[in-house]
C-alpha cells in the first residue's frame, strides 16, 4: 500500500492538470482554425484522469476514501469488474461511433449524453444507498440524481425522435403541463424523504422521520423512477426541429449532475468540469434557442409543430421546372446565393454542390452560401458538410450578414431546407411566426430542390413555394445537383 | 466517506462556471455543434467518479449498480470523443487535397 497522503497528492495533481487540459480544450475548440486539436487535448486530459483513478483505486484506496475498510479480495474483484466495464462501454461505444453517418451526429451526441446523465444518477444512487456522508452531501447527491435520471430519460427520447425511431411530432395529451409537474414534485417529495429518514447511518439529520407505506429502499428506487419519468415526460412534447436545443440543455443537465456528484463523492474534477460544461452548456443553449427567436420556455412547453394554421388559403401553385432549364439561368447568373438545409445532408449531395460552384466560379459566376442559424438538425450543421466537401469559409454567410443581398442576387437556390425560408415567419397567427428566415424570396428568381411535395420539420405549409418567381426542381438533392453540374458543363 | 470542505468546494465551483461562460461567450455559431460535443465529452469525467464508486462497492447491489455506473460513464468517453473528432475533422481542411473525399 502506498502512503495515502502522498499518492492523494499525485491524484489531485493529475485532476488539476487534466481540468487545466480540459478548459484549454474548450477555449481551443471555440475556434475553428484549432478546433481539431482541442478535442486532442480534452482527451489527453481525460486520459490521464481516468488512468490516475483506475491505478490509485487499486494501490492506494485511502487516497479516495480515507480510513477505507475493504478487503483485498472484494477490492480486486471490483477492479476486474471496473476493467470489464470499461472495456464493454467503451468499446461498443466507440464501434457505433466511428460507423455512423455524418448525418446522424445529433442524435449520437443526445445518446452519449444520456449515458453521461445516467452514469451520474448511478453515482447518486450509490452515494445515497451507502449514506456515508453528513446530510448536506446527501442532498446534493439527491439533486444530481434527479438531476442526472432527468438527462438519462430525456436524452433516451430525443435520441430515438432523431433517429426515427419514435414519433418525430410532438406527444400531446389534455393535462399534460399538470402531470409532469406533479410527476416532478412527487420525485422532489421522494428525494427529500429519504434524507428525513434516519436508518441507522450517519447521514441524516438525526430524526427519525418514518417513511409511511414504504421504506427507505423503496423511497430512493421510486425516487428514481418518478426522476426518470419526469425525463420521459418532459421530452416527448418537443418536435424533431427543436431537439438541438433540448439535447444541449441536456447536456448542461449532465453537466450539474456530475458536478453535484463531484461534491458528494469528495471529487475536484468532477465539481470543475462539471460547472464547466453546467455553464458553457447552458449559455450555448441560450443561443441557439436565440438564433431561432424562441425563447427555452416556448421550446419546452409550447409543444412546436403539434398545431397547424388554419384557414390559409395558399395562393397560385407550386410550378416545377426541368434541370436543363435551371442550368441555363444559372449559367448566366450574375450572383447565385445557395440555401442548404436538412435536405442537402440526407441526400449527401455537399460534394455535387461544391462541383457545381466549382464550375459556376469558372463561368464569374458569384456563388455565396447563406447559413441559417438552425439550418439542419444542429447549429453548424450545413457549416461542417460544406466545409467537409471542401467549400471556403469565406463562401459561408450567416442569416444576418447575407439577408439583404438576397434582392440584388438573381437566384437564391434552396436546397433541401424548407422551414428556415419559409416567408409564413413574417405572417401573425403562422406557428412559424417570428422565427428570423433567411429572406430567399427576394431574389429575383428561386429555385426549390425538393424531394417531394411533403412539408418541413414543424408541419407548416410553404408560401415560398407558391411564389410567382419560385420554381421547383424535384428530385433526391444529390442526383438533382449532379444533372445541374452536367447541364452547366455543356453550356 | 470524508467530505470536502464545502466552502472552498463552493468557491471552485463558481469560478468553474465564469471560466465555462468566458470560454464560450464569443464562439461563432458554425462550432455550436462541436461545442456541444466537445463539452459532451468532458462531463464524460463521471466515469472517474463511477470507477471510484465501483472499486469500493462492498456488496452485490452497489456493485451491480457500480458497474452500469461504469459501463454508461465509458460510452460517454469513448463515443463522445469519437463523435466530436469526427465533426471536427470535417473542419481540418491540411489533411485532404480538393475533391479527395469521394467515398459515396
Amino acid at each position: 500500500m502506498l502512503d495515502p497522503t502522498y499518492s492523494g497528492y499525485v491524484k489531485d495533481g493529475v485532476y488539476i492538470l487534466a481540468t487545466i487540459l480540459f478548459i484549454y480544450a474548450l477555449h481551443e475548440m471555440s475556434n475553428p482554425a484549432t478546433a481539431r486539436k482541442g478535442v486532442l487535448w480534452a482527451g489527453a486530459g481525460m486520459f490521464l484522469a481516468v488512468l490516475v483513478t483506475a491505478i490509485f483505486s487499486g494501490a492506494s484506496p485511502d487516497a479516495f476514501v480515507p480510513g477505507i475498510n475493504i478487503s483485498q479480495g472484494q477490492l480486486e474483484e471490483n477492479l476486474g469488474l471496473m476493467a470489464i466495464a470499461i472495456a464493454i462501454g467503451g468499446g461498443l461505444a466507440y464501434l457505433w461511433a466511428i460507423r455512423v453517418k455524418m448525418t446522424d451526429m445529433p442524435q449520437m451526441v443526445a445518446i452519449y449524453n444520456g449515458m453521461g446523465g445516467g452514469a451520474a444518477a448511478g453515482i447518486a444512487a450509490l452515494a445515497l444507498i451507502a449514506r456515508t456522508d453528513t446530510v448536506g452531501y446527501l442532498g446534493l447527491a439527491v439533486v444530481g440524481g434527479l438531476i442526472g435520471s432527468v438527462s438519462f430519460a430525456g436524452s433516451l427520447i430525443a435520441f430515438l425522435k432523431l433517429q426515427g425511431w419514435m414519433r418525430q411530432k410532438p406527444i400531446t395529451f389534455p393535462g399534460q403541463q399538470a402531470i409532469n409537474i406533479i410527476v416532478l414534485l412527487a420525485a422532489i417529495v421522494f428525494g427529500a424523504v429519504t434524507l428525513l429518514n434516519d436508518s441507522g447511518h450517519v447521514g441524516a439529520i438525526g430524526t427519525s422521520v418514518a417513511i409511511p407505506f414504504v421504506g427507505i429502499n423503496t423511497a430512493l428506487l421510486l425516487f428514481f423512477v418518478l426522476g426518470l419519468g419526469y425525463g420521459f415526460m418532459m421530452a416527448i412534447p418537443i418536435g424533431g426541429a427543436d431537439m438541438p436545443v433540448v439535447i444541449s440543455l441536456f447536456n448542461a443537465f449532465t453537466g450539474m449532475a456530475v458536478a453535484l456528484d463531484g461534491f458528494a463523492t469528495s471529487n475536484y474534477a468532477m465539481i470543475v468540469a462539471g460547472m464547466l460544461v453546467g455553464s458553457a452548456g447552458s449559455l450555448l443553449t441560450l443561443l441557439m434557442a436565440k438564433a431561432m427567436n424562441r425563447s427555452i420556455s416556448n421550446v419546452l412547453f409550447s409543444a412546436f409543430g403539434a398545431t397547424e394554421e388554419t384557414g390559409v388559403e395558399m395562393k397560385g401553385s407550386m410550378k416545377p421546372i426541368e434541370a436543363a432549364d435551371v442550368a441555363a439561368l444559372l449559367a448566366y447568373a450574375g450572383k447565385v446565393i445557395i440555401a442548404p438545409g436538412y435536405g442537402m445532408a440526407v441526400a449527401q449531395a455537399q460534394h455535387k454542390v461544391k462541383e457545381m460552384m466549382d464550375v459556376l466560379e469558372k463561368k464569374d459566376v458569384v456563388v455565396k452560401f447563406a447559413i441559417h442559424p438552425v439550418a439542419g438538425r444542429m447549429p453548424g450543421h450545413m457549416n461542417v458538410l460544406l466545409a467537409e466537401a471542401g467549400v471556403p469559409y469565406d463562401h459561408l454567410y450567416d442569416r444576418d450578414e447575407i439577408n439583404q443581398e438576397f434582392a440584388s442576387a438573381d437566384v437564391a437556390m434552396v436546397i433541401g431546407a424548407n422551414d428556415v425560408v419559409n416567408p409564413a415567419a413574417r405572417r401573425q397567427g403562422s406557428p412559424l411566426f417570428g422565427m428570423p428566415i433567411l429572406d430567399v424570396d427576394a431574389a429575383k428568381n428561386v429555385i426549390v430542390l425538393k424531394r417531394g411535395q411533403g412539408k418541413g420539420f414543424a408541419g407548416v405549409e410553404n408560401d415560398l413555394f407558391y411564389k410567382d418567381n419560385t420554381r421547383m426542381l424535384y428530385g433526391d438533392a444529390q442526383e438533382t445537383v449532379a444533372k445541374l453540374v452536367q447541364e452547366l458543363k455543356k453550356l | 466517506m470524508t467530505a470536502i470542505d464545502p466552502i472552498s468546494a463552493g468557491f471552485i465551483a463558481v469560478l468553474a462556471a465564469f471560466t465555462g461562460y468566458e470560454v464560450i461567450a464569443r464562439v461563432p455559431s458554425l462550432l455550436h455543434t462541436p461545442l456541444m460535443s466537445g463539452s459532451n465529452f468532458i462531463h464524460g469525467v463521471v466515469l472517474v467518479g463511477a470507477m471510484v464508486a465501483l472499486a469500493f462497492a462492498t456488496n452485490p447491489a452497489e456493485q451491480v449498480l457500480g458497474f452500469v455506473a461504469v459501463v454508461l460513464g465509458a460510452a460517454n468517453v469513448t463515443g463522445g470523443y469519437a463523435v466530436t473528432d469526427r465533426i471536427l475533422e470535417m473542419f481540418d481542411r491540411s489533411k485532404k487535397g480538393p475533391g479527395a473525399k469521394k467515398e459515396d
